[in-house]
């Protein structure tokens, strides 16, 4: 099921060599910003207004939507974008190779084997840890201007100085922290 | 145009994410261990891959160098790789894999997502938190690659050297450790358990 790293590798290598070459790197973080700001600016019109002045032409009275001459404010204005539309289609992507593997048809689509065997089942549990993790995983992606997609892959591919700093600081925190929560393998 | 690459592209990532097991958290587990390096091989050989292909597209005019789009360095992009390296290993996903998890059905990948809305959210709140200190402050000279690009305004954190060869050489780097790597770097199976 899973391709070989060689395989597997090229063709991860080519995705996002053609990116670059057609358009610009990957990047996925920035994306869970417009959702919020989609969310948000539904439920209160008056997050993200067209503004003359502003470099994009919009603003955000939110100092994070508003940054950069409100290129997320725009985003969240218009969000059939090239980035907000290149994660729709990583879920249409993804969708697609689970259903030829039959993903959808696995009875455990929650409780991966790994947590099994170090916390035993407590979906409860799992549940927690996956909000938490991803609570922690997007909080420091924005703080660090870019993810595991944007900092490390496109990072060092294009030898940017930042992308080894990312990848430094994520290493460094997870290496230790995978092998203390879960000594026992699969 | 840009609509149906981005389509286009954004499919294929999100096929090959799932096909390289990176939306298994086991898989990512696994290598964050140094126990099953399968899934680091395949990122360092892609990485190579991409990087080799682009700058040796760059020196033969056919790639834009201008569609390279270098992220600046400042302290928040150490801090936030720490936080962001907790939450991988605790929940065994990352943005993108997390998000492909949860469209192939995974519900472990659907609670990550709603947790990194909520993050993404605080951070949009506590933004001015940061602005201004000197974790924003840019380091090694802010929007920097390693060598001097040409057709770039990046400044290069050792400007003698050529952007382009260097980011050859490196891409070969990459492929060389993938290819040298071993298949697990931290002890061994304590028993032989069978696999699934």
């Amino acid at each position: 099921m899973t391709l070989s790293w060689k395989t597997g590798g090229v063709l991860l290598g080519l995705v996002f060599f053609l990116a670059v070459a057609l358009v610009k790197p990957i990047g996925v973080s920035t994306q869970f910003v417009i959702f919020d700001g989609i969310l948000w600016n539904a439920v209160d019109t008056s997050i993200v207004v067209e503004a003359v002045t502003s470099k994009t032409g919009f603003s955000s009275p939110n100092a994070y939507l508003d940054k950069s001459g409100g290129s997320y404010a725009k985003a969240v204005a218009n969000p059939v974008n090239y980035g907000f539309v290149f994660v729709v289609a990583i879920l249409i992507g993804a969708a697609v190779s689970g259903w030829l593997r039959g993903s959808f048809r696995e009875a455990n689509r929650f409780m991966p084997q790994v947590w099994l065997a170090n916390f035993g089942e407590t979906p409860g549990l799992r549940f927690a840890a996956a909000f938490f993790g991803g609570f922690l995983v997007l909080y420091g992606a924005r703080l660090a201007g870019g993810c595991t997609s944007g900092h490390m892959m496109s990072g060092i591919m294009q030898s940017a100085v930042s992308g080894y700093i990312f990848a430094a600081g994520a290493f460094l925190a997870a290496i230790p922290t995978a092998m203390l929560l879960y000594p026992r393998e699969v | 145009m840009t609509i149906i690459l981005a389509l286009l592209i954004g499919g294929a990532f999100g096929f090959a994410l799932d096909r390289v097991g990176a939306t298994n958290p086991n898989v990512i587990v696994g290598m964050l261990s140094l126990r099953t390096l399968h899934l680091m091989k395949t990122i360092l050989l892609a990485i190579g891959t991409a990087s080799v292909l682009m700058f040796v597209g760059q020196m033969a005019g056919l790639v834009e160098v201008g569609n390279m789009s270098v992220k600046a360095a400042y302290g928040g992009v150490f801090l936030g790789g720490i936080l962001l390296g907790l939450g991988w290993a605790v929940s065994g996903f990352c943005p993108g894999t997390g998000l492909a998890a949860a469209a192939t059905g995974r519900w472990d990948g659907l609670v990550f997502a709603g947790g990194g809305l909520a993050g993404a959210a605080a951070f949009m709140l506590t933004y001015p938190w940061f602005e201004g200190t000197f974790l924003m402050e840019e380091v090694a000279g802010g929007k920097a690659t390693i060598g001097a690009v040409p057709g770039t305004d990046y400044p290069a954190l050792i400007p003698s050297l050529p952007g382009d060869v260097i980011g050859i050489a490196l891409g070969l780097v990459f492929i060389a450790v993938a290819l040298a790597l071993p298949d697990r770097l931290s002890g061994s199976r304590a028993s032989a358990v069978p696999a699934e």
